[in-house]
């Protein structure tokens, strides 16, 4: 689709003075797009310079106005010497390729230099004329939307989620390529900046690509990043979800509302509550972690090698894994297989233990995969299709399959129960199959599917209906490649529940891209590790993973690859295409667990679990389990039953590491990992249950790398999730208990950790109804007596400091004080001061427990960095200064935004580099909102994620008959009671406790494994026994004592006293008329006053500048959404050379954040937007050399430009009859 | 270990109003942080010393970058890199520009030159007020002289307008670029009880009356420079003094009418003709000479007129003056004794 793109320059102000004589300037300005260059007149003598340009017309293609940025260069005209170049300005045109988007650009941009950063402002107009697409093999995307926001973008419907787009594009760095030849700096930063925007828009249109051969039409949670790799180059990589979306009509919007707002589920819940069972199962550790990889394409089959098969990208495979598990060597003998991956890391005190053994064999035996996900698989043996046709199958009988599956079902070998007529699969067949998982699945699956007819009509068979649903939604999935979704938050229904985090690391060792033109060496890499994590999901009985990201880490040629997401399974119908004629069969597999609960029952087989956790009832709808621990990257859903606030919970970790050169690097790193990942998960458990909480969400762990240390950030929002059970408190207990002071020592520590958790419980309002009746009606078997246990909890924290000192600890969630590590983590886990009065904090979109946000917003970013100058540094030490930066970090916050209070630091988004050898560097984006101090609890559901809500549901057609009014509560009540006879068909264990539901939830905090690796299941219960105890010699008694003792699940069980109220308060939320609500809401005198000022903001008469607000979230608390005008996604590159001048490292950064944030606002408010939603800072590079006065800095910076209207302004009409009808109001207006 | 670099940048230029007082007043960081810690700050926040230090620096870096905006005001409003409401913009502006009366008193009616910026350590010295602020002041001082000195139109509006201040700051600032035009020294000792606000009065009842611009109002300078051909008219005013008849008659009248109404009047007639002599003393430095000098002031304040004796005196005084048959000049007289008038009463106070 050529395309003929007009710009015109009209004027200049604030230019600087360029020439020193005249106090003045000869400015003129040459606009350049592609090939092709236009100049205007020089404007003499003028520092506010008219030029009133003719319009400069390019015909290009479609293809170029996707890649290239317009790009304006104002310059000083110079008769004798060469002209001076002022600044410039790049402008990306691929807004205007989208009808749905902005028409033209216009407006005041900064004119920007690499060197002395923002010199004036020029106001330049840009259109496009595009014309018809006749050619049926395009190379253009155009009019594909692109929308950072990871939820579907309000205003917007969507018809059907496509799924998991990614592409890559590589090329040199002109730094690098540069490096020895005579440049000046200003020309090598211009040349990388205008590459990079060049790339992107490559990229983005090869996305666009791929989206429209999907048949989607746009691409939500698009997440686009640079690695710098230094001398090897440049790649940039993007994912993101395609969706079909449509805009969305007024009329369509109102309907809806009612169904959230009378939410049967809700409506029915109260009387679950009444007689609620209580569970006291003891699980056993449920968290399992670690994960570690190290590289390698070619599996090798030698122990000990460090490099195999020809070192085509420097991979690095570490072969000390093998050596270590004997038992295991044999497996790996196999001829190489590209996609293997070895594990590489165990650390050497697990290694040769018996237990380990025999834990891998067991799971070996019960290979569970098949019951957990109850799939008919018909397992054959294929050649593994994606990855390595080439390659030579296995023997039947490895391990690999098993032990992939191993990480994460390894523990729950007491019961393995295998379900023929589900599961017909015999496992000699079926091992060679399932080593690439991802390839027999899909084909398998299709198979299974065509066989049994088509999903919908199977539903009278007597399979159960979650089979069935199961089965539809994997067609639907498993045909693609990857089932990701970058999304975080979903449309109501579509997130049916989440199993847990999986994750999957990768070091590599970076080499020259040689032929960036086909990048597959970086492609294989992801597509390694995407793999990796679609089997830990599918171990964790789920087909899809959502909130799905990755990252990279690069230190000198050192590469560390990570990818995280949160397993799940999710609603066939959104899955399928054309999921529109689906038509009545639908509303058979809806499932009828409540959506405030339903996310959180497990997903896999309670008899097949895939690591040991603890399951328990649903203290919410008490028809399913659930786990007593969700880790989750996602949102919380905002349908979820949560009770009191949330918290924001912070993992840090520092580990020292020997400076070396290359593999050995590599190698180094890798065995690290899997220690870093545990101790942030045990850090972030201690603390979840510090702040008597049972889930985490938005969880997102970054390991950074640098050359003499490895840092670890986890962070995430915690919140109390009624469905859960509650969370115990923490036991101390002495390993040498003679010494009479370190009992003293215990016990005050002890008390202290019990006063926190009490102090936390009062400020999160964390507190659920006292269960009394304990296991009255408990269908769970073996309900352990531990009333007491309860009860201490729930009474004066002395009382309870001595029960449980003087209970055996096998019960307990104990930490155990052995040494000093010991102790420096326990005091860590109280260093952590609570935010102060008014402020609360989550890393999340949605902070649970507060509502009537008011306008005021303030975006901000903040970064440190820190200088070790100390050289004998201990890990201790360092963990100390780290922890100490963010909490410092986190206090000045508070400080700086202390006039919003009451206020919430919203979507907190930490990163740490290791940019040189003794720096920490921390840059923080995050949010403040400030809210209503009058938190009525009538109306607990804010507003605008009803809203959300009900635009969401609107827009999938979500089945009204569920959810209209009350008496589909009784409909779903009578489908409960009538469905137990299936359950019990479908376990065959006869569990009677297990209820009809179709889909078991549950959690699990699961990171990513070793696919190969049947011990590793192992070495993660070991770990969580404690690393410390490595020192120890005998480490199978070590593995098993501490399996026993560390034990989150029993923790959590033995202090349950308490039941969720929010459940409750939801219900009479949800059952109080939308009406009245959105009524009162939009009367409330305080909201309104203050969205007064937002407004008085915009229309500021003096100054001709756009207010534009920034905001991290998808959304502007008082305001709707009306246009997306399109993706921001801009990179820049300042540098100086006068450092010292500028105010020091700290003056030139500030600055240039601050010219960041401008050029952000310059280019939003030229689109015609008002605000930028989804803003995230993606990059921030400093280098600097003090001695030479010289410092540089990159920063990449993205999100959605929107036009948003204040909620009040629909005040027009006067029938205020429901929230959504005036949303839809407003979307018309702009229509 | 130290901290090497802190920024904070928030979409909303984040500015704490007390922090830029402090910064205004040309406090280091160190000692703004010493005062904000017994302001009180952190125990309503929780805080601690390093959170505050972390925060003061860095506001002092935002006020920094936005000193150069401050320099003229009107970008501040339409420049990009910071996006500060219009209500702070304002605030910013008009503490930036708003001076330490102490200070100004030292400055005024002095050249604003390099010189006298030189000598500003002594004037921070005496006035209490920190180097930087009296630079920072003098600075302002200079930049509004030197934008309005080349300006068309009335003064007061001109910096009202080019530096968007509030009308009484512009009136202050156009006292200050009037006495600074004109060089009336305003340091003698015996105006030493006068405050800036006294001759910002006067400066204004100049400006209106006095100048160019009072007659024609689009003349460069109009404001600053005093009406040449109003001052030659002055000395026709002489003649009050020099002719003897006219001197008697005009005290005579004025005595019949305030006889009886002040309790001053025997001194007030004694010395009559000394204090009218002053008005036609060197009439060129009019307020150097008879206000500024103290000619006519001093003695009314050695004998002890009350404010009322003061405006009964001089409203006779001039009055009677159109009486007299042969003084001609009724016209300037008025203009002059309009603006004579209303600076002393000003001026004569305790």
């Amino acid at each position: 689709m050529p395309g003929k793109l007009k710009a015109k320059i009209v004027a200049g102000r604030h230019l600087p003075v360029m020439d020193r004589a005249s106090d003045l300037t000869d400015a003129f300005v040459e606009v350049k797009f592609g090939n092709t260059t236009f100049k205007t007149d020089v404007c003499p003598k003028s520092l506010n310079p008219q030029w009133n340009s003719e319009w400069f017309k390019f015909e290009v293609d479609d293809e170029d106005l996707q890649d290239e940025p317009l790009q304006i260069t104002v310059l000083d005209h110079d008769t004798y010497s060469a002209n001076d170049a002022i600044g410039k300005v790049y402008i990306d045109i691929d807004p205007l390729l989208c009808s749905e988007a902005a028409s033209v650009i216009s407006g005041w941009f900064p004119i920007y230099d690499t060197i002395h950063g923002i010199r004036g402002e020029i106001n330049v107009l840009v259109k496009v004329e595009l014309f018809n697409d006749l050619n049926r093999f395009r190379q253009s995307s155009c009019g594909v939307k692109f929308f950072c926001t990871t939820s579907i973008p309000r205003c917007y419907h969507v018809a059907t989620v496509h799924g998991f787009v990614e592409e890559l594009v590589v090329n040199e760095d002109p730094e690098y390529q540069w490096i020895d030849r005579i440049r000046t700096p200003r020309a090598s930063n211009e040349a990388r900046q205008r590459l990079i925007s060049l790339m992107s828009g490559e990229l983005q249109r090869k996305i666009g690509l791929k989206v429209l051969e999907m048949g989607g039409n746009a691409v939500v949670g698009y997440l686009q990043c640079f690695d710098l790799e230094g001398e090897s180059g440049l790649v940039v990589r993007a994912i993101g979800t395609a969706c079909t979306l449509d805009k969305l009509s007024s009329g369509s919007v109102s309907n809806t509302n009612t169904n959230t707002h009378v939410h049967p589920t809700a409506a029915a819940a109260p009387s679950h509550l009444a007689h609620g069972c209580r569970s006291t199962h003891n699980s056993p550790v449920h968290s399992a972690c670690n994960s570690q990889r190290l590289t390698q394409n070619f599996s090798v089959s030698v122990p000990t090698l460090i490099f195999t098969g020809m070192r085509e990208s420097g991979e690095v495979s570490d072969r000390r894994a093998e050596t270590v598990f004997g038992e295991e060597v044999p497996l790996f003998s196999v001829p190489p297989t590209p996609f293997r991956a070895l594990p590489s890391s165990s650390p050497p005190p697990f290694t040769p233990s018996k237990p380990c053994s025999r834990q891998s064999s067991s799971s070996d035996t019960d290979l569970s995969l098949t019951p957990k996900t109850e799939k008919p698989l018909q397992v054959r043996h294929r050649p593994g299709i994606y990855f390595c046709p080439s390659s030579p199958t296995l023997p039947t009988d490895t391990l690999s399959f098993a032990g992939s599956d191993a990480v994460v079902c390894g523990h729950g070998s007491g019961h393995r129960i295998t379900n023929p007529p589900l599961s017909p699969i015999s496992y000699n067949q079926s091992d060679s199959a399932l080593l690439r998982k991802s390839v027999s699945f899909n084909e398998d699956l299709l198979l299974a599917a065509s066989g049994m007819g088509s999903g919908g009509s199977a539903g009278k068979e007597a399979g159960p209906l979650k089979m069935l649903l199961r089965q539809q939604t994997q067609t639907a999935l498993e045909q693609r490649e990857f089932p990701f979704f970058t999304l975080t938050s979903f449309p109501a229904g579509f997130l049916v529940h989440a199993g847990g985090v999986v994750s999957a690391r990768s070091v590599k060792l970076l080499d020259r891209i040689h032929n960036p033109d086909e990048p597959e060496t970086r492609d294989a890499w992801w597509e390694e590790i995407r793999q990796e994590i679609k089997s830990h999901a599918k171990a964790l009985g789920c087909h899809a993973v959502v909130g799905y990201s990755e990252s990279t880490s690069i230190c000198e040629e050192v590469c560390i690859l990570s990818a995280s997401g949160t397993a799940a399974i999710l609603n066939p119908r959104y899955m399928r295409e054309g999921c529109l004629d689906f038509g009545n069969t639908d509303h058979r597999f809806e499932d009828p667990s409540p959506r405030s609960c339903g996310f959180c029952h497990i997903p896999y087989d309670e008899l097949n679990m895939p690591f040991p956790a603890q399951l328990t009832l649903c203290q919410h709808c008490r028809q399913q389990k659930v786990p007593d621990v969700l880790f989750t990257t996602i949102d919380l859903p905002p349908e979820a039953a949560v009770t009191g606030k949330g918290c924001f919970v912070q993992a840090r970790l520092c580990r020292l590491k020997k400076k070396a050169q290359g593999e050995v690097n590599a190698t180094a790193i890798s065995n690290l990992l899997p220690f870093m990942e545990y101790e942030l998960h045990t850090q972030l458990m201690n603390k979840l249950k510090l702040h008597s909480m049972n889930a985490l969400f938005g969880l997102h762990i970054q390991i950074s790398v640098g050359e003499n240390m490895l840092l670890g950030l986890a962070s995430a929002t915690g919140v109390y999730l009624t469905a859960l059970p509650a969370p115990g408190g923490i036991q101390i207990a002495g390993k040498a208990p003679i010494d009479l002071s370190n009992e003293h020592h215990i016990f005050t520590i002890q008390k202290r950790i019990n006063d926190t958790i009490a102090k936390n419980k009062e400020l999160y309002q964390i507190n659920p109804p006292e269960l009394t009746e304990e296991v009255i009606g408990s269908p769970i078997p073996e309900p352990r007596q531990r009333s007491r246990l309860f009860r201490s909890h729930s009474e004066s924290s002395d009382e309870l400091s001595e029960l449980d000192l003087s209970h055996g600890k096998k019960d307990a969630f104990v930490l155990e004080l052995d040494d000093t590590d010991a102790l420096e983590d326990i005091h860590s886990l109280l260093t952590d001061a609570p935010p102060p009065n008014g402020f609360f904090s989550c890393n999340t979109e949605i902070m649970p427990g507060i509502y009537k946000w008011t306008s005021a917003v303030q975006m901000f970013t903040s970064v440190r960095v820190f200088r070790l100058s100390n050289v004998n540094l201990t890990n201790q030490g360092l963990n100390k200064i780290f922890t100490d930066l963010c909490e410092d970090l986190l206090k000045s916050f508070y400080f700086k935004l202390r006039s919003l209070i009451p206020c919430c630091l919203c979507h907190l988004n930490f990163t740490v580099a290791v940019p040189e050898e003794e720096l920490i560097q921390v840059a923080v984006t995050a949010v403040a909102m400030s809210y209503d101090k009058e938190q009525t609890h009538e109306k607990p559901v804010d507003k605008l994620i009803i809203r959300g809500n009900s635009e969401t549901e609107e827009q999938l057609q979500f089945p009204m008959e569920l959810c209209a009014d009350s008496s589909s509560v009784n409909m779903q009540t009578s489908k409960f009671s009538g469905v137990p006879e299936s359950s019990s068909i479908s376990h065959r264990d006869g569990y009677s406790a297990i209820l009809p539901n179709l889909i078991h939830f549950c959690f699990v905090f699961f990171v990513l494994l070793f696919f190969f690796f049947v011990s590793m299941s192992l070495l993660l219960l070991c770990m969580y026994g404690g690393v410390r105890a490595f020192v120890r010699s005998c480490v199978c008694v070590r593995v098993c004592s501490l399996a026993a003792s560390i034990d989150y699940g029993s923790f959590a069980d033995r202090c349950t006293t308490w039941l969720e109220l929010l459940r409750l308060k939801a219900h009479t939320i949800r059952r109080g008329s939308v009406k009245t609500i959105s009524s009162m809401d939009r009367c409330s005198p305080l909201p309104e006053g203050r969205s007064r000022s937002l407004r008085s903001n915009c229309s500021f008469g003096g100054s001709t500048v756009t207010v534009v607000k920034m905001t991290p979230l998808s959304f502007l608390p008082g305001t709707r959404i009306i246009k997306y005008l399109g993706i921001i996604n801009m990179f820049f590159i300042r540098e100086t050379t006068s450092l010292r001048e500028e105010g020091g490292v700290s003056g030139f950064l500030h600055s240039f954040i601050a010219e960041v944030f401008a050029m952000v606002r310059a280019h939003v408010a030229a689109l015609g937007g008002n605000a930028v939603v989804s803003y995230s800072m993606k990059e921030c590079v400093l280098m600097e050399n003090p001695n030479k006065n010289q410092a540089q800095c990159l920063i990449n910076v993205s999100g959605d430009a929107v036009i948003c209207v204040l909620d009040t302004d629909q005040e027009v009409t006067p029938t205020p009859t429901t929230v959504t009808q005036t949303c839809g109001i407003g979307a018309e207006g702009t229509a | 270990m130290s901290v090497e670099l802190d920024v904070f940048v928030g979409n909303t230029t984040i500015m704490d109003e007390e922090v830029y007082q402090l910064w205004l007043d040309g406090y280091t960081v160190n000692d703004a942080v010493k005062v904000r810690m017994e302001g009180g700050v952190l125990e309503e926040c929780e805080a601690s010393a390093d959170v505050l230090l972390s925060d003061t620096m860095d506001q002092y870096r935002t006020f920094q970058m936005c000193e150069r905006l401050l320099h003229s005001p009107a970008k501040l409003a339409n420049q990009l890199l910071f996006q500060i409401p219009p209500h702070r913009q304002v605030v910013l502006i008009e503490r930036y520009y708003t001076f330490d009366d102490a200070f100004v008193r030292e400055v005024l009616g002095k050249k604003l030159s390099k010189g006298t910026k030189k000598d500003l350590d002594d004037v921070s010295a005496k006035t209490n007020v920190t180097l930087k602020s009296c630079r920072r002041q003098f600075d302002n001082f200079k930049r509004v002289f030197k934008v309005v000195e080349e300006l068309k139109g009335p003064l007061v509006e001109n910096i009202r307008q080019h530096f968007l201040l509030s009308d009484k700051l512009a009136r202050d600032y156009a006292a200050i670029v009037f006495f600074a035009n004109n060089r009336f020294e305003t340091g003698k000792r015996k105006l030493q009880y006068l405050t800036f606000q006294d001759f910002a009065f006067c400066a204004g009842q100049l400006i209106n009356n006095w100048t160019v611009g009072a007659v024609d109002n689009m003349v460069e300078d109009m404001d600053v420079d005093l009406d040449k051909e109003f001052l030659q008219e002055l000395k026709e005013l002489k003649i009050l003094i020099t002719d003897k008849d006219l001197l008697d008659q005009h005290k005579s009248l004025v005595c019949t009418a305030l006889r009886g109404k002040t309790k001053a009047f025997n001194e007030m007639e004694a010395n009559f003709k000394v204090r009218i002599k002053s008005h036609g003393h060197h009439i060129l430095h009019v307020l150097a000479h008879l206000l500024a000098h103290g000619h006519f002031i001093e003695p009314c304040r050695s004998d002890r007129w009350t404010t009322a004796d003061m405006r009964l005196y001089l409203t006779h005084y001039t009055n009677s003056a159109h009486i007299l048959d042969t003084f001609k000049h009724q016209v300037v007289w008025d203009r002059y004794m309009g603006v004579v008038k209303s600076c002393i009463f000003k001026m004569y106070h305790d």
